[in-house]
């Protein structure tokens, strides 16, 4: 009957911060969010299987600050132009993280922080390409990323 | 309905042109590098100052306004932000994905090869090929 009572709450929030608070929109809100989630479940995707789900908040905060200091260094770079010894670059990261779900995380993490892109995964050698925008250290960019989230996502989705 | 900013106290005004200036300048900055930066890779980063702070500075303005104008919160704006943000990898991964084959297959630019795949085979061919 209900195959994701996750999904299928979180569509009717949707529908009701959408739609405004009636009883008529929670009862079509519900209908819609069940049809949906019989839906999803003819997908067949993989369950997330999320273990210390209470540190995604941390999670999001770190990244919220990660972003606003790079909104504001990319912004600088595009305005004033490039520093000596400052170049642009691929960066190969290997990962430890193998779950999609985790995955899909860190991408948007890595996407939606200005200056770096997250160009090719490759499921072979668990690893993947990005390109990034300022590199000053190789090395302590890929430490950082595996430091601040990668580490973080390990223990969420263990 | 509609409400004016004529309503709104002033701190809170303050607050929302706060919030819209950040992210309508940030948007502008965005646009601009996407203009000025030299290479595709490159450029790939400067749009992406409006996907995240961008948006987010009009979202939060428009939340605030809104929910003070009308005196309840209004936060479907969340909504459009978590969509944007979920949704910019994919366009991202999409373009780079075409531009990394396609400067391969050109071999143009300093394009990382692709990694040789561990078996020793596939390996052969690649190199030959």
């Amino acid at each position: 009957m209900f195959p994701y009572p996750i999904l299928t709450t979180f569509l009717v929030l949707m529908w009701l911060l959408l739609n405004g608070f009636t009883l008529g929109h929670l009862l079509l809100g519900i209908i819609v969010a069940v049809i949906a989630s019989w839906a999803m479940a003819s997908l067949r995707p993989e369950k997330p299987k999320l273990k210390k789900w209470y540190l995604l908040p941390k999670l999001l905060f770190i990244v919220l600050y990660d972003i606003v200091r790079s909104n504001i260094a990319v912004a600088l770079l595009i305005l004033r132009g490039r520093k000596q010894g400052h170049t642009t670059g691929f960066i190969n990261l290997p990962l430890e993280l193998e779950d999609s779900m985790a995955l899909a995380i860190l991408s948007i993490i890595i996407t939606s922080t200005p200056g770096s892109a997250w160009l090719e995964y490759d499921s072979h050698d668990k690893s993947v390409l990005l390109h990034v925008l300022d590199v000053i250290d190789e090395n302590q960019w890929i430490e950082t990323v595996k430091e601040r989230y990668e580490k973080l996502l390990l223990e969420i989705f263990a | 309905m509609i409400y004016t900013a004529a309503d709104v106290p002033v701190p809170v005004a303050i607050a929302v042109a706060f919030f819209l200036l950040v992210g309508a300048a940030l948007a502008l900055i965005g646009a601009i590098g996407f203009l000025r930066l030299p290479t595709f890779y490159e450029r790939l980063h400067a749009p992406t100052l409006g996907t995240s702070w961008g948006i987010g500075g009009v979202m939060l303005g428009s939340m605030i306004f809104f929910s003070v104008s009308a005196s309840r919160p209004v936060v479907h704006e969340i909504l459009i932000g978590l969509f944007v943000t979920v949704t910019t990898p994919i366009t991202l991964v999409l373009l780079s994905r075409a531009a990394l084959h396609r400067d391969r297959a050109e071999a143009n630019g300093n394009v990382p090869e692709k990694r040789a795949v561990t078996e020793p085979e596939v390996d052969v061919e690649k190199s030959e090929g």
